[in-house]
Order: C-alpha cells, then sequence, then structure tokens
C-alpha cells in the first residue's frame, strides 16, 4: 500500500487507532483523527515520502497507530474522499443500513 | 448441554489471565504488531476496516438463553447493539475496541463461553448438526463427541502453529447438514454390523481458492480410537503440510500433492504408534461427557397436535412457516423450529440485542432453554411442543424474525464482505439484500422451492459459495466490483463444488442474472417437486449458461 | 545467549563450533545435523557426550539409532509461527524415548514457552530481551490447565480422575 503509484496522485496517510481500531487520518500537526478533511494532503512523491516517514515514526513508541497505509484521494471542495471503494468503506463506514437495536417488527 | 466443572473455569479464567496481559504489552508497546497478531487471532481478534472485530466460539452451535442474553447485553455495551452469526455457527461483533476485549472475556467467561481458537492457525471451533439431539433421522448424538474434540484441541501444544487453520466438524444423521465434506477432517458418527458406535472419517475438504471434496479415509473408525487417530492426521499435517504459501496450505493439497494412498500410509503409520495409548477413549468418559447431552425431560404427547393442525389450516401464514421452518423431531409431539435471520432486505445472519433476548425468552420458555446457531446462519429452537409453536410464532412475528423462508431462496448465506471484511475483494452484503428484496414475494419463493444461494465477497470464501446451489464470488477488476456465478455446488451428503459458468456479472447485473437462471430452472423442471440441484444435475449448465449469455451474443 | 534450562538461567556447557570449523580436542559439543552424519563415527570416537542440531523441516530417521547415546538435540524454531518443533519434539520424547537435554533454539518468544515445555523441550536458548526478563523476573502468564496429555508427564499433575486433564507447575 505505501508503495508510490506510476502517475503521481494526491494521498493521505491513515491507519488504525491502536486500542480502540477507529479509522484515523495523519493531520499537519501530526496528530491522528478520524476526520480526513482534516488530514495532511501530500501532492508532491517528495511530499508523500515525508508524510510516511512522520506517519510511520508514529507507529514507534507509544504504539498509536497501527496498519499505516498511504492512500489516494480527490478533493472535492470542502470534501476529500478516498478514490477505492475499499478506502471509501473504510472512510465512511459499511455502505449498508446496520440493524437498529430496538428496530419494530418487522412486518 | 455441556456445563464447565471447576477445572473448565480455572482454564478459560487462565486463558483470559494471559490474554489480558498479551493486550496489555500491545498497547504498552511491549509487543509489535507482528508479533501480537497470531496472537490476539489465536484468540478470535481481527482488525477489519472500521475496528477490531471480535469472534466468540459457540461449540457446535448450542446456547443456553442465559448465554445468549449476555452476547445482547455485550452488542449494548461493547458494540452497536447487534452482533453477526457465523457460517461456523459462531459469533462476531464488529464494532469492538482491543482495550475492552480483556473485560468482555471476563463477562464470558462467567457464562461459560470464549473465544479461544476461533481464528489463527490451529483447530478452530467444532461444528456439528444444528438439528443434534432433536431430529428424526439421528443415528447418535454427535455432540458428546464434538465436546471430546473441543476439550482435546483447545491450546493443544502441538497444534497451535499449524500451516494454516483446521476445522472440523461431526454430524449424526445421514442427512448432512453441516458440511462434513468441505472440512479438513469430518466425522461421522455410525455404528457397525455389530451396533458398536465409530466414525467414518472424511479428510482434505476445503474451500477458498482451490475447492475441494474430502476424501474418506476410514469407513468405520472405533469410537475409543478417535482422538488418536486425529492427532495421527495433525502430527502428519503438522510436520509435512506446505508453510511456504498461505494459498497451498491447507491440509487438502497436502492430500492432493501426496496423493491419498500415499498420505493414508503416513497416517496409518502414525496412527499406528498411537493407537491404544494415552488418547484411546475410555467408555466411561464417553458416557460422563454423554450425560450432559442427555435428553431433556420430553412429555409423552400425541404425534399430533390440534392445536397445531388447527393454525395450519386457518393462517395462511402460519402454514408458511410451518411448511420451512418446522422440521421433524424424533419425539412425538414435538417439532425442531427454525428463526430465519434472513429478513428481506436485511443482512443475513445479523440480530440484534433486543432479538438475542427475545429468542432466550423463547427458548427458556417453550424450548428446554436450548438455542442452537446453523451454519447457515439462522438460530434454532430445537425441542418445542407442536402445541406451542403457534405461539413461539406470534413472538417471533413480534420481533421481526418469523421470515417463513428457511431452504428457499432468499435464505442466503453471505460472508461480510467489503463493508467489513479487510480482505474482501468486493461487497456481498448488499448483493443479499437486493436478491433478498427482488425474491420477496412469499408465493414466488414457496413456488421456486428448495434453494441455497450463498455469496462470498473474496476467494477466500466464507461465504461457501462453491458449495451453493447458486454460488456468488466478488472479485475486483480495475477498481471495479464484479461477480462470478457458479452453479450446481452442494455441500451436503453428496458434496459437490459448483462450476463457473461463465464470466462475471457487474454488480448492476448481477441479481437479474440470479433470476435468469431461476427462470431457467422454473421452465424445464419436470415437476414442482424437481429441485433446482436436482434440476441442475439432470440437465448440466448448459440451458443456464445459453440463458445468461445468450442475450449477450 | 542466555540458557534457560531446567526452570532456570544457566550456564551453557555444549559447544557449538561455527560452519565447519574444526571440533574442540574436549568437552561437550554439538554439530548440524549434515555434519554429524557425515563425521558420526570421528564423533562416536570422543570421550565427550554430543549433541545434534536440528531445524524445523528435518525428519529424524537417519538419527533415531544414534538417540540413546546422544547428550543435546536442539530444534531451532525459524520463526516462533513455525509449528514443526512441537510435533519433532514430541516423537523424541515419547516415540523415540529420548532422554537427553531438548533445546529450542531461534525464535523463542515468552508466549510459547509453556507450549515448548509441554512438548518435551527442556531448555531454552532465549535472545530476545523481553522474553529472558519475563523468565528472570517471573512474569509469564500462562495457562496450567490443560485438556490433553502431552510430553512432559513427570512434572504435570493430574487434577481429577479425567483421563486426559494435566496441571503443569507455575513458569511464575
Ligand atoms: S470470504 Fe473474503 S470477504 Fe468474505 S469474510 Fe471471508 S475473507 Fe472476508
Amino acid at each position: 500500500m505505501a508503495k508510490r503509484p506510476k502517475t503521481f496522485h494526491p494521498v493521505v496517510a491513515t491507519a488504525n487507532d491502536l486500542p480502540t481500531g477507529a479509522v484515523v487520518f495523519r493531520h499537519p500537526d501530526g496528530d491522528w483523527s478520524g476526520d480526513i478533511a482534516a488530514a495532511e494532503i501530500a501532492t508532491t512523491p517528495e511530499q508523500a515520502d515525508a508524510l510516511l516517514a512522520h506517519a510511520q515514526a508514529d507507529q514507534g513508541p507509544g504504539n498509536r497507530i497501527v496498519d499505516l497505509a498511504l492512500i489516494e484521494v480527490v478533493r472535492e471542495g470542502a470534501f476529500v474522499r478516498p478514490t477505492a471503494l475499499r478506502e471509501l468503506i473504510r472512510t465512511s463506514g459499511p455502505t449498508i443500513a446496520l440493524p437498529a437495536d430496538g428496530r419494530p417488527a418487522g412486518h | 448441554m455441556y456445563r464447565y466443572d471447576e477445572f473448565d473455569r480455572t482454564f478459560v479464567q487462565e486463558r483470559v489471565a494471559e490474554f489480558r496481559d498479551q493486550v496489555a504489552r500491545r498497547l504498552s508497546g511491549e509487543l509489535t504488531e507482528d508479533q501480537f497478531k497470531p496472537l490476539r487471532l489465536m484468540n478470535g481478534v481481527y482488525l477489519q476496516l472500521h475496528a477490531y472485530m471480535l469472534r466468540i466460539a459457540i461449540p457446535y452451535g448450542t446456547l443456553s438463553s442465559r448465554q445468549l442474553r449476555l452476547l445482547a447485553s455485550i452488542a449494548r455495551d461493547h458494540d452497536k447493539g447487534y452482533g453477526h452469526f457465523t457460517t461456523r455457527q459462531n459469533l462476531q461483533f464488529n464494532w469492538i475496541a482491543l482495550k475492552d476485549v480483556p473485560d468482555i472475556l471476563d463477562k464470558l467467561a462467567g457464562v461459560e463461553m470464549h473465544a479461544i481458537q476461533t481464528s489463527g492457525n490451529c483447530i478452530r471451533n467444532v461444528t456439528a448438526d444444528h438439528f443434534a439431539g432433536a431430529a428424526a433421522d439421528e443415528a447418535a448424538d454427535p455432540r458428546p463427541y464434538a465436546e471430546i474434540l473441543r476439550q482435546w484441541s483447545s491450546l493443544h501444544p502441538e497444534f497451535t502453529f499449524l500451516p494454516r487453520k483446521f476445522k472440523l466438524a461431526v454430524i449424526g444423521a445421514p442427512n448432512d447438514r453441516a458440511a462434513i465434506q468441505t472440512h479438513d477432517i469430518g466425522l461421522q458418527v455410525k455404528r457397525d454390523e455389530t451396533g458398536s458406535l465409530g466414525f467414518a472419517v472424511y479428510v482434505g475438504g476445503g474451500q477458498g481458492r482451490t475447492p475441494m471434496v474430502a476424501r474418506k479415509l476410514r469407513d468405520f473408525l472405533p469410537e475409543a480410537d478417535l482422538l488418536a487417530y486425529c492427532e495421527a492426521v495433525l502430527r502428519v499435517y503438522n510436520l509435512e503440510g506446505r508453510r511456504d504459501n498461505k494459498y497451498k496450505a491447507r491440509i487438502k493439497i497436502l492430500v492432493h500433492e501426496t496423493g491419498e494412498a500415499a498420505f493414508t500410509e503416513a497416517v496409518d503409520a502414525e496412527f499406528a504408534a498411537l493407537k491404544g495409548k494415552a488418547l484411546t477413549l475410555p467408555a466411561d468418559e464417553v458416557d460422563r461427557i454423554g450425560a450432559y447431552f442427555a435428553s431433556p425431560a420430553f412429555a409423552s404427547l400425541p404425534a399430533q397436535s390440534d392445536l397445531y393442525e388447527r393454525a395450519v389450516k386457518t393462517d395462511p401464514a402460519f402454514a408458511r412457516f410451518a411448511s420451512r421452518n418446522v422440521h421433524p423431531h424424533k419425539i412425538p409431539g414435538y417439532g425442531i423450529v427454525t428463526i430465519s435471520l434472513k429478513p428481506t432486505g436485511q443482512p443475513p445472519g445479523d440480530a440484534t440485542a433486543t432479538q438475542m433476548e427475545a429468542v432466550a425468552d423463547l427458548a427458556a420458555h417453550y424450548g428446554f432453554d436450548e438455542i442452537r446457531v446453523s451454519h447457515e446462519q439462522n438460530l434454532v429452537l430445537p425441542h418445542v411442543r407442536l402445541d406451542d409453536i403457534p405461539a413461539v410464532f406470534e413472538a417471533l412475528r413480534a420481533a421481526g424474525l418469523a421470515t417463513p423462508n428457511a431452504g428457499l431462496v432468499t435464505d442466503i448465506i453471505s460472508c461480510p464482505g467489503l463493508d467489513y471484511c479487510s480482505l474482501a475483494t468486493a461487497r456481498s452484503i448488499p448483493i443479499a439484500e437486493r436478491l433478498s428484496e427482488r425474491f420477496a414475494d412469499l408465493d414466488r419463493q414457496h413456488a421456486i422451492g428448495e434453494l441455497k444461494i450463498k455469496i462470498s465477497g473474496c476467494i477466500n470464501a466464507c461465504g461457501h459459495h462453491h458449495v451453493g446451489h447458486i454460488g456468488i464470488l466478488g472479485l475486483e477488476r480495475k477498481g471495479e466490483e464484479f461477480y462470478q456465478i457458479t452453479l450446481g455446488g452442494s455441500g451436503d451428503q453428496i458434496c459437490t463444488i459448483g462450476e463457473i459458468v461463465g464470466r462475471g456479472f457487474s454488480s448492476g447485473e448481477i441479481v437479474d442474472a440470479v433470476e435468469t437462471v431461476i427462470d431457467t430452472y422454473l421452465g424445464l423442471r419436470t415437476s414442482p417437486q424437481e429441485t433446482f440441484l436436482a434440476a441442475y444435475r439432470r440437465v448440466g449448465e448448459a440451458p443456464f449458461r445459453e440463458a445468461l449469455y445468450a442475450a449477450a451474443g | 545467549m542466555p540458557l534457560f534450562r531446567n526452570g532456570r538461567f544457566e550456564d551453557d556447557d555444549w559447544q557449538i563450533p561455527a560452519g565447519d570449523a574444526p571440533l574442540p580436542a574436549s568437552g561437550k559439543v554439538a554439530v548440524p545435523k549434515a555434519r554429524f552424519l557425515a563425521e558420526r563415527e570421528a564423533l562416536r570416537g570422543r570421550n565427550a557426550p554430543v549433541g545434534v542440531l536440528l531445524t524445523a523441516g528435518d525428519t529424524l530417521d537417519d538419527i533415531v539409532p544414534d538417540l540413546p547415546r546422544l547428550g543435546l538435540v536442539v530444534i531451532s524454531f525459524p520463526k516462533y509461527a513455525d509449528g514443526r518443533p512441537y510435533s519433532l519434539a514430541r516423537l523424541l520424547r515419547d516415540r523415540h524415548g529420548y532422554v537427553g537435554e531438548l533445546r529450542a533454539s531461534g525464535d523463542v518468544l515468552r508466549d510459547q514457552v509453556a507450549l515448548m515445555l509441554r512438548a518435551g523441550f527442556d531448555a531454552l536458548d532465549v535472545t530476545h530481551a523481553g522474553t529472558v526478563a519475563a523468565l528472570r523476573e517471573k512474569r509469564i502468564v500462562a495457562v496450567r490447565h490443560h485438556y490433553q496429555p502431552a510430553s512432559a508427564e513427570a512434572s504435570e499433575t493430574r487434577p481429577d480422575p479425567r483421563p486426559w486433564r494435566r496441571v503443569s507447575a507455575a513458569l511464575s
């Protein structure tokens, strides 16, 4: 995942939060949160390398994150959207309605 | 059902303490993810797309109402209010925090449950016929043997780091409801001419990338040799199974590459050395375990229930439910009730906490406190008086659990797919939901009859698509999901791997394609009694392929 | 390398010559299986105990006749997730009656120690610092109640009349 693609597209760094498993993105200030719109977007290969290096360092002592990857994104106005379906689902949740506890009887 | 004694309790508590220590070391950074991953997997903790997933063992799919209530409370307190019953008769929660897992395991231990060996390259939760102890066609109850195997395989010091996962299933009836021939070891309890108990032993079945039907290595293995024989098979596999390629590491590949004769010879040599020693099953131990599975105190009732018959005559909805979701019981006056977790347009196998509690109440009130999970991702009340089934039906209806579709086209098996699973190549639940909407009309479903659709979101085949009468495999090509159809698979006693009919279909096309297959079947069946599978076996794939691809040219 | 043997850290009294280095003139010496087979006669002539190094994937067939005379068998775990050494250990102990020292080396981590001891290992070559510390400080949390007889019968007790239940001594 961390491999550099042939033609470069903007990327963000994503991972799962170690204690909770929640999907998180790396912000320019080094913070990680679930808000992809606040994520640092690397727009050149050099920036991507630097982002990856910083993100990898976050995996070190303290161990805040797991399953680190750079993923391609597109910016649409105020929104940032991963291009791959898998990453889109990771970011925005399952594409199906989750069973709602206490939902009325299904008749 | 089996009850823990002090030893069993201590074992599970020690395991929880061990895992608590492992989680603490991971969270403190002492363990790297690479070191921790096999440890968490061995205790059922996966990292999925959105969160950790915790898979809880339900040995051979048997639950008490107390256990199901606890699962409901975990769903509420630690998850999003629901759980997912799997094709291995387990339950998984999709939104668990790693830091909570030790506390959840403590709660589970309080009701004699755990997550041991629900994942990892070890011997997995042993499965069995979900109608065990109740089915009219049963020769012997498989559960005592499943329990003996469960105990023997628990933290087995030799078989904790196998080349790949290892699955066992046991049945005791000629009709195979547990798909034993798709397992690494499948066992059928039977009697020989003298009336002694033993097992037909099938080895080397499996699905995944290279699906294979198991070979029958023994027609009759005496009961006493069960563990010695299994240990022999596992030892040969542990030493000889391939470790260079994850996709070639299952025992089916070893059997295939070694050849059945040479493999059998290696197992027999190992067995000869183990036989008659420490692992021999003493009759009194079999009896001791068997006593936990003694029949509940059935009343002596007439075979027919007036109340039940009247409800069938007067309430068409009940009649439909009775025709699909009630199966014959070995005791007169009782029935086996299947609770479908496949309502129209919902994810197959999911149940909310409230629904789990409703089922727990029904089991406590009407069903000797027993609940089963089927590998078809439904729940079962194995022992209900026919007199009570109309009342059970009403209660199920109120809980949204009375869909009368057991074994029908909308009783779809589906893995979680790309909506949850980090290994997926495509989504599977939305396809299941759309299919169940397309075929929602109950008259149409009942007219189509027995039909098993099974969907997997990648080649790992957790949705058992290879043995679906209609199998659907979700794949990805150039960023787009597409779906391959296989036809004619079957996981029962005549186990068959489905055949791929042709190129795949887009997400937009797949539901129509399945409908085309079903319409083709309806057009060519000789009578409504000829099931889809029977018809397919008679005519082969040609008419279906033609119907699917003729239009496209 | 710290050697954990018989429940404590001890000095290693065995010499393991690197590669083709000549054998030391005296003392206990252990060599890889291939070298052992090639130099079997010379090794037999020594009047000090001899050992063999195995790795996961090796078979035992060609050394079985020598086992009664061997003082040490080392089995190496290339990765801790490679489970073959467990079967080799059990075969050595249960099938072939090997009674000498049986040592695990390679990727030996604390979470597998209890399994290794049950499979018949009685010595561990430990390189992993965390594992060394945990063993020294007796901080290993492991399951002591077992559902199956294995290859440590002498050190395990039977808690009740059930045929297969075993309890092992605490690691810490
Ligand atoms: S079949 Fe693939 S997508 Fe479905 S649950 Fe298994 S691994 Fe995940």
